[in-house]
């Protein structure tokens, strides 16, 4: 059986290269050392120092030896984002609170380019230009259903502001 | 120098930083060459990953040249071309040692579930990515490889993560000469675990998706058949018949979070953020193996919870493996079966992009437009 098998797929080259378990490097994933056995107890890599806060998740004792530096915690995302460390990975209370923060930060994001003189530019950011050339159809499809929606809201508003009037 | 700046989901633009430093005696700046776009990059991009803070540099898939070294680096040197793995891996831990050298525990504080990884979230780690000019690379001595002088610089930044995730779908899925293999999503990863399917010996490999520009790639780049769940009736059903009512011998998801197909997972899943992404991908392929048999799962998954049929797992003995890939285990391999001529990572390649518009570049391959499959970015400077 085996050796049909390989004839009717001669023609895909490397066909069953990998096929014997016993003869494959990198089989299988897990090498056993039995380290995992030791815990905490191998000779750690040298520490980077710390120079920013980084939050570390409360299932470790400490931070890695290694880790970003980029974008420490900061305004009220990183209020929201340190309460959340407070809770295990296993926990709702953790990642919640995380997607949360993510999206206020959208708002800092914001607020923070206004305040550097930089107006975001939507059209760009969103890959606008892509859009246009390959997808045109439902970019306008897109931009008259909002055009259609927003008419709609003003007209209700200013409908509903001259009932007040009189 | 110039990076990728993350906005907020699907907001994405290309913004002066400051040029990275050395921050640890085992680091090293590299100069990045080449950068893809990951599917999972889509995850952050829609912002479906918990800690993805705004002014991160995405791109976990790069290869560049050394510009610098720490006081301790030994086996690099500056000028070497690297391919860098997309995890970030210390080589001494205990995990490390067992080589799962994607499950470091010396590279992400600021979770346990996960190592390190470039470019993807304070949840793995809070690194800046490849998507820029230069990158910091901890642990030099470790995870980058230098690239074989005769090796496309294509086909080296795809051994980065396509090519071993791949690889690893199918390893782990353990195929037998002559089993029937599924793949669910016909995206880069999964075109390139089919491919490497046939390697382990499959006698049949389907690949199941919805996108039919991808599933035409897969066709030809597998080879294998191709079919469109929109156009069946129920995919497992539909498997069930073509593997002699029994289900396949193996299935691979390699799609994860933003698995289209289930209204009520796409709601859940994607829209409301209830569940850790849509799971529909994984739940096909645990009801259409056959009992007895093994889901291998590369899609990458949210960190809280989804709805899969654990159910039927029980009932049916089915074995489940997963991981992110150990991609400096797999590198001398994968890298002569490249050589071999085996895989040709680079044909996956459609678009190649200067940096400086990565905004289209994300857009492009999220919206799947102009037949794309792997979008490659090239910055500036890098000069080859």
């Amino acid at each position: 059986m085996e050796n049909n098998t390989s004839q009717n797929y001669a023609h895909i080259k490397g066909w069953g290269v990998d096929a014997d378990p016993e003869n494959e490097p990198t089989y299988p994933m897990k090498h056993y050392t039995g380290d995992d056995h030791r815990r905490l107890d191998w000779e750690r890599p040298p520490q980077q120092p710390q120079h920013v806060e980084i939050l570390h998740s409360n299932e470790r004792p400490s931070v890695s030896a290694v880790f970003g530096t980029p974008l420490p915690p900061k305004g009220l995302s990183g209020a929201i984002r340190r309460v959340a460390y407070k809770y295990s990975e296993s926990r709702f209370a953790h990642w919640i609170p995380l997607l949360v923060a993510d999206r206020i930060n959208v708002v800092e994001g914001v607020l923070d380019d206004i305040r550097r003189g930089h107006v975001p530019n939507l059209f760009v950011e969103q890959g606008g230009k892509a859009a246009w050339k390959h997808n045109r159809k439902t970019m306008v499809s897109r931009m008259l259903i909002g055009a259609v929606l927003a008419a709609g809201i003003v007209a209700a508003l200013s409908l509903k502001r001259s009932r007040r009037s009189v | 120098m110039l990076a990728m700046n993350y906005r907020g989901p699907r907001r994405v633009r290309v913004d002066h930083k400051p040029y990275p430093e050395i921050l640890h005696p085992n680091d090293a700046i590299v100069r990045v060459t080449r950068s893809c776009i990951c599917g999972s990059d889509l995850h952050l991009y829609h912002g479906m990953v918990p800690d993805t803070r705004v002014g991160t540099t995405f791109g976990h898939e790069f290869i560049g040249i050394v510009e610098e070294t720490g006081p301790s680096v030994q086996r690099l040197k500056k000028g070497d071309h690297v391919i860098v793995p997309f995890n970030i891996a210390c080589g001494t831990c205990a995990f490390c040692k067992q080589g799962l050298y994607g499950n470091c525990h010396e590279s992400n504080p600021e979770a346990t579930a996960v190592g390190g990884i470039f470019g993807y979230s304070h949840t793995a780690g809070g690194y800046d990515g490849g998507q820029a000019e230069y990158v910091r690379v901890p642990y030099a001595d470790v995870g980058p490889t230098v690239i074989p002088p005769e090796m496309d610089p294509d086909d080296a930044v795809l051994l980065t993560d396509v090519v071993p995730t791949g690889y690893q779908a199918a390893e782990m899925a353990g195929i037998k000469t002559g089993d029937t293999v599924v793949i669910f999503g016909a995206g880069p990863i999964g075109i390139m675990a089919a491919r490497c399917a046939w390697l382990f010996g499959a006698a049949r490999v389907i690949v199941i998706d919805h996108v039919e520009y991808r599933l035409e790639f897969a066709r030809h780049y597998g080879p294998c058949e191709a079919y469109n769940f929109r156009s069946l009736e129920d995919p497992v059903l539909f498997l069930k018949r073509e593997t002699g009512w029994l289900g396949a011998d193996v299935c691979i998801d390699a799609v994860g979070a933003d698995a289209a197909g289930s209204a009520l997972h796409t709601l859940t899943g994607k829209k409301l953020l209830l569940q850790a992404g849509s799971a529909i991908a994984l739940h096909w392929a645990i009801n259409s193996v056959k009992k007895g048999g093994i889901v291998s799962v590369v899609g990458v998954y949210g960190p809280t919870g989804n709805l899969v049929p654990i159910g039927n797992v029980v009932n049916k003995g089915i074995t489940i493996r997963a991981n992110q890939a150990s991609v400096k285990r797999l590198l001398p391999r994968l890298i002569k079966h490249v050589q071999d001529g085996y895989i040709n990572p680079k044909a996956l390649i459609t678009h190649r992009l200067p940096l400086e518009e990565v905004a289209d570049a994300y857009h492009i391959f999220s919206s799947k437009l102009d037949n794309c499959i792997k979008t490659v970015l090239i910055p500036p400077s890098a000069k080859i």
